[in-house]
């Protein structure tokens, strides 16, 4: 028995190894799909409550302009949240469960969105900044190994640079305004630049899953290979918009062709984690809350459904 | 609480006349008529369908891929089914 497991999970390797992608059906090692149920989940809550800190500059957008392209945006959260949901489920879970463990807290989301969100200029901020470093993180992932996680990547990264452009075009109008509007584009930035860094999650020597994430080819690029992507994306355009990243000792390394920068406030991060952001309570307040009030709709659709369908069948 | 979840429906779409449909991905929906408006608002907010079909998850009948070799293996062989398997000649045209 255990010869035919060792059998399995070689030629498992094998075909990822060869760039076959895994599909829901075929046999694959319960790590493996344990760490997809958790990543993609992880992922499609984090794009559900991403809408949160959105949500809440709908009603003060500052045009109709503004206000359609912010409603739209976060219409494609909660599109992006179904496709993932989706993908997860093919993995033998349910929607169910995983909505429990994240109003339960067991399941995390990313801690960005346990930030909050003051002026106008951090929706600048949240689709330049926090949705650049999305796209990096989610670019690679539309080759991951599992097939319907990659589908649902590729139709979140069509969808998603709209959403890093509509971003920019906001800060870039900021900032060439009054003084005291591109005052509030250099205070968004100084709040969301350390938090975006952390999205790219531990440095990698503390990042023990990596190494075989990798193995499986379910992560393309370790996670500070990504952020320094990141800094080398962002700084030229910071410059652009006339903005200083904060953080005085980002300086061009030659020799790394590459900027250098400092170091990211770990204690921060991991107290983030721990559900002790500024934001952790009313975030996930707010999403059970919405769960709980809106149990009458599905039991009212369900009801609905099945009436007609009596109907139908009389 | 609710006590099951809405049924999953999987997601056909047609993007322009004269395709077929193609599996798109999957919702959940408390009957078809939920399901197509779903989908519509799902997967087609940047006009990438002009007909959607949705066909309840647990309809779907689906071949085995553990007994994938043997299942298709049938048509491994047989390459004389395919036209390049054939010399024509360089001076006869049309073929």
């Amino acid at each position: 028995m255990e010869t035919v497991e060792i059998n399995l999970e070689e030629q498992f390797q094998a075909r990822i190894d060869a760039d076959i992608r895994i599909e829901p059906k075929d046999w694959m090692p319960d790590a493996y799909r344990k760490t997809l149920i958790r990543q993609i989940s992880q992922h499609a809550h984090s794009e559900l409550v991403g809408m949160l800190p959105e949500g809440n500059w709908i009603t003060r957008a500052p045009s109709l302009k503004r206000k359609s392209i912010l409603l739209s945006k976060v219409q494609d959260e909660a599109g992006h949240g179904l496709y993932l949901y989706s993908a997860a489920e093919t993995l033998g879970t349910t929607r169910d469960q995983m909505l429990a463990d994240l109003h339960s807290g067991k399941a995390k989301y990313s801690s960005i969105f346990n930030y909050p969100t003051l002026s106008w200029a951090d929706m600048g901020c949240v689709g330049w900044l926090v949705d650049g470093a999305a796209i990096l993180n989610q670019v690679p992932l539309c080759r991951t190994s599992y097939g319907p996680y990659a589908r649902a990547m590729v139709r979140v990264c069509k969808e998603e640079s709209f959403h890093q452009r509509q971003g920019f075009e906001i800060m870039q109008t900021l900032c060439a305004g009054a003084p005291v509007q591109k005052e509030m584009a250099q205070e968004a930035l100084n709040r969301w630049w350390w938090p975006t860094l952390m999205m790219f999650g531990p440095k990698d020597a503390d990042s023990p899953n990596t190494a075989q994430s990798m193995n499986w080819r379910i992560k393309r690029f370790t996670n500070d290979e990504l952020r320094q992507k990141f800094v080398d994306m962002m700084v030229p355009q910071a410059e652009f918009l006339g903005l200083t990243v904060p953080d005085p000792t980002v300086k061009w390394n030659e020799e790394r062709q590459a900027y250098d920068f400092g170091e990211v406030n770990w204690e921060e991060f991991w107290n983030v984690v721990k559900g002790n952001g500024m934001c952790n309570q009313d975030r996930l307040g707010a999403r059970v809350k919405a769960h709980e009030e809106g149990a009458w709709v599905r039991e009212a659709a369900l009801a609905h459904a099945k009436k007609r369908a009596q109907k139908a069948a009389a | 609480m609710t006590q099951s979840e809405w049924p999953l429906w999987e997601v056909f779409i047609r993007s322009k006349q004269g395709l077929d449909h193609k599996h798109v991905g999957s919702l959940h929906a408390a009957d078809a008529t939920m399901a197509i408006q779903n989908a519509r608002d799902v997967y087609t907010r940047r006009m990438e369908g002009v007909s959607i079909w949705v066909v309840e998850s647990k309809h779907v009948h689906a071949s085995n891929p553990d007994d994938a070799e043997a299942f298709f293996d049938p048509a491994n062989d047989k390459v004389y089914r395919h036209p390049t398997f054939y010399d024509v000649p360089d001076s006869i045209k049309h073929m």
